[in-house]
């Protein structure tokens, strides 16, 4: 139902205070290896990329997505699920890029289902927005 | 997963004498066949494939940092170990800041959870960065057990 739109699993709030737009979309994490070292080096090059604040949201954890390191502190295994969340003035574009590095599996071998079908599948529920995490303040 | 879960404690190296990308990880390797963690037949093989690895892409993180690695089937749990080199060397990091500070991992191919909970356990340690500071600076092996145990014990808390 939600096949025509781009990127179905995106939502996003605008803060009123700092007009900043917040824009949020969940990702699965495709690859079997799970988010090692090369993929957290490439989602951490491509957030740099933006102006945006962006951050990984899993479970008990909230990790800068610029780092390296703090993406690598999510040890997220393969069918993790995981919020992309970004916030500034790029914030779409921003966590538009990074699910599509996620949908394509971080373009790893080996990969099996992608992160693409698991996300199509949640984005099923047409018009709801994707669970968003609590309110970043 | 904490440090004393992986670390080969006798392989750790608080001088390496390596100054190539190559060298420090043949280095690492041969330690950890000193410490009776991987078999001397399956040293260059082993090199080999960290070195295939970093082709892909440096493991040099940032911040005089890198976690050489790769999966090998000669191994049936995960080992690590440490080294410092004073001098630094250079990485192809990722900020192209020569290295100090080396964590090498060698984890079984069927064990993708272990390897992720390793470098989970690195780099949240590694983001204090006093404890990466005092790591560098480390003279002796002993030194660095000390910090790697400090370090478990800290983690256990949080």
């Amino acid at each position: 139902m939600a096949s025509h739109l781009e990127y179905p699993a995106v939502s996003s709030k605008r803060d009123t205070a700092t007009m900043q737009e917040t824009f949020t979309r969940e990702v699965v994490v495709g690859m079997p290896q799970g988010l090692h070292a090369r993929p957290a080096d490439q989602l951490a090059r491509e957030a740099r990329k933006w102006q945006s604040r962006i951050e990984l949201v899993a479970k008990s954890q909230r990790v800068d997505g610029k780092s390296i390191l703090d993406v690598l502190t999510l040890a997220a295994e393969a069918g993790t699920r995981l919020v992309v969340e970004a916030t500034g003035p790029d914030a779409r574009e921003a966590v538009a890029a990074i699910g599509r590095l996620f949908e394509q599996n971080f373009n790893e071998l080996g990969s099996t289902e992608s992160g693409l079908h698991d996300s199509g599948s949640h984005a099923s529920g047409a018009g709801q927005p994707a669970p968003a995490p609590e309110s970043t303040g | 997963m904490k440090f004393s879960d992986f670390m080969a404690v006798d392989a750790i190296r608080s001088n390496v004498s390596a100054s190539s990308k190559e060298g420090v990880i043949r280095e690492m390797a041969a330690a950890l066949v000193d410490a009776g963690k991987i078999a001397a037949g399956d040293l260059e093989s082993i090199v080999k494939a960290i070195m295939k690895r970093e082709d892909l892409g440096s493991t040099g993180i940032g911040r005089g940092v890198a976690v050489p690695h790769t999966k090998h089937p000669s191994v049936d749990r995960l080992v690590g170990t440490v080294a410092v080199s004073h001098e630094g060397i250079g990485f192809d990091s990722l900020d192209g800041e020569p290295v100090q500070l080396f964590f090498l991992l060698v984890s079984p191919p069927d064990r993708p959870g272990d390897h992720l909970r390793a470098l989970e356990n690195i780099s949240r340690q590694l983001r204090d960065e006093s404890f990466c500071g005092e790591l560098k600076a480390a003279q002796t092996p002993v030194d660095i057990q000390r910090l790697l145990v400090e370090a478990d014990s800290h983690g256990v808390a949080s």
